[in-house]
C-alpha cells in the first residue's frame, strides 16, 4: 500500500489535500502559539514595573504614531557589546504592559530601552525640535510640531482599553486619569495622589514651557521612564531567571 | 488524465508522465551532492534539539544548560577579567592619583574616550566642544562647576540638578520677571548692563540703570563684575562664552525666565572607576584647572 503512495493521490482529491494541509499548518501554529499558554513562566519575578501613567502612555501614542519603532529598537539583547553600550538587557518583565511591545526589529537610530534618565529633559526637546543642533551627525527628522497641544480628553478610554487585555489599571486611575495626566506634566501641582498610583513616576515640566500640555511633555515624559524602572542593583541572578 | 512515462529524447530524462494540452514535464532528478546536504542538516537538526533550548517546553535547556544569558554573563565576565587589576587600582585611587600615575593615566584616557562617546558625546559633542542650548564645551578653560579634577569628578557623580541625587549641584537661578522679581523694562536694563561688561551696550543710560538692578539682584552669584561663581555653577558672563547665546534677546530671556539646565547624576548609573576615567579624560580635553 506504501509503495503505491504517490502525490498524484493527494493532488488529485481536494478534501484530502485540504486536511492534510491543516495539519501541517497546524503543527507549525502550535509551535510557536502552546509556549504562550506558559508565558507567566517567562516573565521575570523583577519588582518596580508599573503601567504607564496617562502622560507616558499618551507619549508612547505618539511614539507609535510618529513610527519612531521603524529607526529605534527597545531591545537590549543578551550581547557583550549591547550589555556594555546601553545597559543591562531588556527582560520579558519590562514590556509585560505592552500592547503592542515597541521591540523593533531595525536600528538605524541607537536602541531606546534605557534611554530614560541619560539625558536632560531640555535636551529631549531641543533634540527632538532640531536634532542637528545638539547631534551634528544625526540624521533623524526633526519633530518640531510636537510643540502643539495634547489632546487628551479620552485618555481614560486608552486605559480602559488596556485593561480590557490586562493591564491593571484600577478604577481610582481610570476615573483619576485627566487629573493624573496633568499632574504630571505641572511639578507645581500637588502631586500626592498621583504619586500614590504611580510610585517613583517623575513629575516635571517636561517642554519647559508655560501653557498647556503638549505632545512633546508626553512624549519626553515617556523617553525618560524607558528602561527605568527596574532598579538592576536590587535584581539577583536568581529572580532573572526564567522559570 | 493517462499517466505515460517516456523517455525524452533530448535530455534523455524520464518525464513525470503528466501531459497538459501537449504539454509535457521533465522529472529531473535532484543533484545528488544536494539531497545529501539536506539530510545533513536533518540529522544537525536533531543534535541540535537535544544540545540546545529548542524544545517549547518551559525550562527546557538542553543537554549542554546553554542559555544566551548565561554566555552573556560568562562573556562579560571574561572581557573585564583582563582589565579587572586595572579597573581595580582605579576604582581605588582619586582622579588625581590616576593623573599622576602614568600607567593608570593612559589605561583611563583610553577607558575615558570610549565611555565619553557613549555616555557624555550626545550633550557635549564627540569632541567635547559642547552644543548650543545649554550644553557647555569642555574643551575650553570656561568651567560652570569648577575645572579641577575633584570638581569635574564631582559634578559627573552628581550631575547637575538631578532628581535622583541628593548631593547634586542644585542652585537655581530666580525667573526674574516670571516670578515677578523684575518688570519687562527692569529686565532689558539689566540685560543692557550685561551686555556692558564686555563693551557691547549700545544704551548707555539702560545700562546705567540696569547697574543698579545687577548689583541688587545678580551680583551676589555672578560677581559685582560679572566674574561668575563656580561655587553657584554661575557662569562668568565678562567673556565671549555664552551657554544660551549672548545676544540681547537671549540674555533678556534668561534672566525674564531662568534656564537651569540639568545633567543626569552618572554615580548611580556607572561603575566608579568609569566615572574616575571620565573626570581624567574631560579633565584632559581643555587642560582642566
Amino acid at each position: 500500500m506504501l509503495k503505491r503512495f504517490s502525490h498524484a493521490i493527494i493532488e488529485r482529491n481536494v478534501i484530502l489535500l485540504g486536511v492534510l494541509t491543516l495539519i501541517t499548518v497546524s503543527i507549525g501554529g502550535l509551535v510557536q502559539i502552546v509556549p504562550l499558554f506558559a508565558v507567566e513562566t517567562t516573565i521575570e519575578r523583577v519588582e518596580g514595573v508599573r503601567p504607564y501613567t496617562p502622560l507616558e502612555l499618551m507619549g508612547r501614542n505618539i511614539y507609535m504614531r510618529e513610527g519612531c519603532y521603524n529607526c529605534h529598537s527597545q531591545m537590549v539583547r543578551p550581547l557583550r557589546d549591547e550589555a556594555e553600550r546601553y545597559g543591562h538587557y531588556s527582560l520579558a518583565a519590562e514590556s509585560m504592559y505592552d500592547h503592542p511591545f515597541q521591540w523593533g526589529s531595525k536600528r538605524t537610530g541607537p536602541d531606546l530601552a534605557r534611554v530614560g534618565g541619560r539625558y536632560s529633559d531640555s535636551w529631549h526637546v531641543l533634540h527632538l525640535r532640531d536634532p542637528r543642533s545638539v547631534v551634528p551627525e544625526s540624521i533623524m527628522p526633526a519633530y518640531g510640531f510636537l510643540d502643539r497641544p495634547l489632546r487628551y480628553d479620552d485618555v481614560a478610554d486608552h486605559l480602559r482599553t488596556l485593561r480590557a487585555v490586562g493591564v491593571p489599571y484600577t478604577e481610582a486611575m481610570i476615573a483619576s486619569a485627566v487629573a493624573d495626566l496633568e499632574a504630571q506634566a505641572r511639578p507645581e501641582r500637588d502631586g500626592t495622589a498621583f504619586a500614590g498610583r504611580y510610585g517613583r513616576a517623575r513629575q516635571a515640566n517636561f517642554d519647559e514651557e508655560d501653557g498647556p500640555v503638549t505632545e512633546m511633555d508626553a512624549l519626553v515624559a515617556y523617553l525618560q521612564m524607558l528602561g527605568t524602572l527596574v532598579r538592576f542593583g536590587d535584581v539577583t541572578p536568581d529572580r532573572v531567571r526564567q522559570q | 488524465m493517462p499517466t505515460k512515462i517516456e523517455k525524452d529524447a533530448i535530455t534523455g530524462t524520464d518525464t513525470t508522465g503528466h501531459e497538459w494540452d501537449g504539454i509535457k514535464e521533465l522529472n529531473t532528478p535532484l543533484p545528488r551532492w544536494w539531497l545529501y546536504v539536506f539530510y545533513a542538516t536533518i540529522a544537525f537538526a536533531a543534535v541540535w534539539v537535544v544540545l540546545y533550548p529548542a524544545l517549547p517546553i518551559p525550562g527546557a535547556t538542553g543537554l549542554t544548560g546553554w542559555t544566551a544569558r548565561g554566555a552573556l554573563r560568562e562573556e562579560l565576565a571574561a572581557g573585564s577579567q583582563q582589565q579587572q587589576a586595572m579597573l581595580a587600582r582605579i576604582r581605588a585611587a582619586t582622579p588625581a592619583e590616576v593623573a599622576a600615575d602614568p600607567e593608570m593615566r593612559a589605561f583611563a584616557l583610553a577607558g575615558g574616550r570610549v565611555a565619553f562617546a557613549n555616555t557624555c558625546a550626545a550633550c557635549h559633542g564627540a569632541g567635547g566642544q559642547g552644543a548650543a542650548g545649554g550644553f557647555p564645551s569642555l574643551a575650553d578653560d570656561d568651567w560652570l562647576w569648577g575645572g579641577s579634577l575633584a570638581a569635574i569628578h564631582r559634578t559627573i557623580t552628581h550631575g547637575v540638578r538631578a532628581d535622583d541625587d541628593n548631593d547634586t549641584h542644585a542652585t537655581l537661578m530666580p525667573r526674574f520677571l516670571a516670578d515677578g522679581m523684575l518688570n519687562a523694562a527692569q529686565v532689558g536694563d539689566t540685560a543692557e548692563f550685561v551686555l556692558s561688561l564686555t563693551g557691547r551696550a549700545d544704551d548707555a543710560p539702560a545700562a546705567r540703570r540696569g547697574s543698579l538692578l545687577f548689583a541688587e539682584n545678580c551680583a551676589s552669584c555672578h560677581g559685582d563684575r560679572g566674574q561668575g561663581n563656580q561655587e553657584m555653577g554661575a557662569p562668568r558672563l565678562d567673556d565671549q562664552v555664552w551657554l544660551y547665546g549672548g545676544d540681547k534677546a537671549s540674555i533678556v530671556r534668561s534672566i525674564a525666565y531662568s534656564r537651569r539646565g540639568a545633567m543626569p547624576a552618572w554615580g548611580v548609573r556607572l561603575d566608579p572607576a568609569v566615572v574616575n576615567m571620565l573626570a581624567v579624560y574631560v579633565h584632559s580635553l581643555g587642560g582642566g584647572d
